[in-house]
């Protein structure tokens, strides 16, 4: 009998592949259904972000953070402004802090309520998204009442946040805290110890403490492999310090453990949001200094020199001294930092994102290696990718 | 001055003499500047010195100062989760001269090297796949350099006649307008305003 040859074939997975969760472009090489090698093509959702900061001013650069990872805008805000205040040397009253730590952990929910639930769906679990998204709009509702935005919110500025919280906020907030837990567990008992979820995410993707280290992971994917890291307790920003929480760490390095980081992740979230509105002192939400912070309304209506800083702050924006530095925050997916180079003018010189998800698409070829093909995208859901900031 | 970074620094230099270009300290953050050769030399130091142990390379970027004779820096920006430090490492190039790769050490600066090659033009030496990472297939230049114009060249479009995207060059209805915000008198430079004109021209004779 002839042998047969079987040769190599190459499948393109994407761009508009629904579990590529985004514009993802995947060149596998598969022998049968196995993976051979993967070659990640990234870039079609580049729109020159990093270029385009170099030509607006300082204030003018924050929404441009929202755009990154739209899954959580706010965390990387915050990079931002804590870049921007360094250089400037501002320190942010300490309501400004609270609330930011309050509204980083609200985004760390959004964000894992999204990556954890549409990581279900990809390998077949439809119900999960439906509740998750339920709680997704419940918060998205206080970011609306907080910025005016659901989604892009431009909330966190350098020297602060942009606006105090409205009256009765902090009781709803505590309210749906109350009630978050119950749709936490319902999730989790559909998902944890489900046979069918477990098979394809057990011992899959399995991702060493060095290895991991050596792909310059950060975040759930770096805890998921065993390393107990995280900025927020290592190198605390804003009230981190004071804030009581334990670090998620999971044994095996494969998806699964990936998961259950990121449950346990929004759980200490929840404990940290209770705090913050349990401890928010009264007081400014933002710098005084009104070379960097604009005035209220209400003083521009019968000040002339607020009306000025107002209009200097709008239009020219403020001048930050020559510098630069490297400043990273714990975003959701890992570390999310800004390389800020200042030269002294209104505008950044460079403005370099390290994004989190960058790093774990790189490594997509040594993860998907060997596995079977609907395991990239197992894989890929538990990168929680998401491509504004892989291609920014 | 922060001084477990200050001994770090000076433990470095003295280890590493002939290597080490400069140490510096900024904003609580330890930079130190190396010559290109020396890189490799270098960064297996930082990773592999149990003093140091930066095992992680968490970002390489680029960064274009056209005035400078070498005009390009290269920043490695590590951590260390052992001694909870950050340390940058910076080399200066130009557009010819390669800079070694750093992924034999580190995994991770495959892509970002591709980043800086495809954004900046600075070659890397021995890099297994240097590739196009983030712009268009066959796309030419280098956006990031600060002498490629913020708008591109080209622009495309869905053209109905040939039922495919075509690109052309870029056409804008009005002009790029930068401000000069660091000299006291604010406004549009290099540009004339109407009425300008009127300074240079001669005064017109009998009128006086």
């Amino acid at each position: 009998m002839a042998e047969t040859q079987i040769k190599p074939l190459t499948l393109n997975f994407g761009p508009q592949h629904p579990a590529a969760h985004g514009v993802l472009r995947l060149v596998l090489e598969m022998d049968g259904e196995v993976v051979e090698r993967a070659d990640p093509h990234i870039g079609l959702l580049h729109r020159g972000t990093e270029k385009l900061i170099e030509y607006k001013t300082y204030l003018q650069a924050v929404p441009y953070f929202d755009r990154l990872d739209y899954v959580s805008p706010m965390c990387q805000e915050h990079a931002f402004a804590l870049a921007v205040e360094k250089l400037l040397g501002l320190n942010v009253p300490l309501r400004g802090q609270y609330i930011r730590v309050l509204f980083s952990e609200i985004t760390r929910i959004l964000n894992h309520l999204l990556n954890l639930t549409t990581f279900a769906l990809d390998v077949g679990a439809m119900t999960p998204v439906l509740w998750g998204f339920e709680e997704r709009e419940k918060l998205m509702e206080f970011y609306e009442r907080v910025s005016g935005a659901r989604l892009h919110a431009a909330y966190f500025r350098p020297g602060g946040v942009h606006q105090d919280m409205p009256a009765g906020m902090k009781d709803d907030i505590l309210a749906w805290a109350d009630a978050f837990p119950k749709v936490c567990d319902d999730i989790e008992g559909l998902l944890t110890e489900n046979r069918i979820f477990k098979q394809r995410t057990v011992d899959i993707g399995v991702v060493t403490r060095e290895q991991a280290l050596d792909w310059g992971f950060s975040g759930p994917m770096l805890r998921g492999s065993g390393v107990p890291w995280d900025l927020r307790k290592s190198q605390p920003y804003d009230v981190y310090e004071k804030m009581e929480f334990d670090v998620p760490i999971g044994h095996n390095g494969d998806c699964y453990s990936r998961y259950l980081c990121r449950i346990e992740e929004m759980r200490q979230s929840l404990r940290m949001i209770r705090q913050c509105l349990a401890e928010m002192p009264a007081g400014a939400v933002q710098v005084t200094d009104r070379k960097v912070a604009p005035p209220s309304r209400g003083e521009m209506k019968h000040s002339m020199e607020a009306l000025i800083h107002h209009f200097k702050l709008y239009t020219e924006g403020y001048h930050v001294p020559a510098g630069e530095t490297y400043t990273a925050v714990e975003a959701p997916k890992g570390e999310f930092a800004v390389y800020l180079v200042a030269d002294g003018t209104n505008k950044p010189y460079r403005c370099k994102i390290r994004a989190p998800g960058f790093a774990f698409l790189q490594a997509m070829d040594f993860m998907s290696k060997g596995h079977m093909l609907a395991d990239t995208v197992a894989i890929i859901g538990s990168m929680d990718i998401v491509f504004g900031e892989v291609d920014r | 001055m922060n001084q477990a970074l200050k001994d770090l620094g000076d433990y470095i230099a003295g280890a590493l003499p002939s290597e080490i270009a400069r140490v510096s300290q900024a904003h609580d953050e330890l930079v130190i500047e190396v010559a290109g050769e020396a890189l490799i030399r270098v960064l297996t130091f930082l990773r592999d010195d149990s003093n140091c142990q930066f095992k992680a390379l968490m970002d390489v970027c680029g960064a274009d100062y056209p005035e400078r004779e070498k005009r390009f820096d290269v920043v490695y920006n590590l951590l260390s989760i052992k001694q909870n430090q950050r340390i940058r490492v910076k080399v200066r190039t130009d557009e010819e001269t390669p800079v070694p790769s750093a992924t034999p050490i580190f995994s991770s600066a495959g892509w970002y090297e591709r980043e800086a090659w495809d954004l900046y033009g600075i070659f890397f030496a021995d890099h297994p796949d240097l590739r196009r990472l983030l712009t268009d297939y066959g796309f030419e230049g280098h956006p990031m350099r600060k002498d490629f114009p913020l708008t591109g060249y080209v622009e495309v479009r869905y053209d109905d006649e040939q039922k495919r995207v075509v690109y052309e060059p870029v056409k804008l209805t009005q002009d790029f307008r930068s401000f000069d915000f660091m000299s006291p008198w604010e406004g549009m430079m290099r540009n004339m305003l109407p009425g300008d004109e009127k300074a240079s021209a001669p005064k017109p004779e009998g009128k006086a």
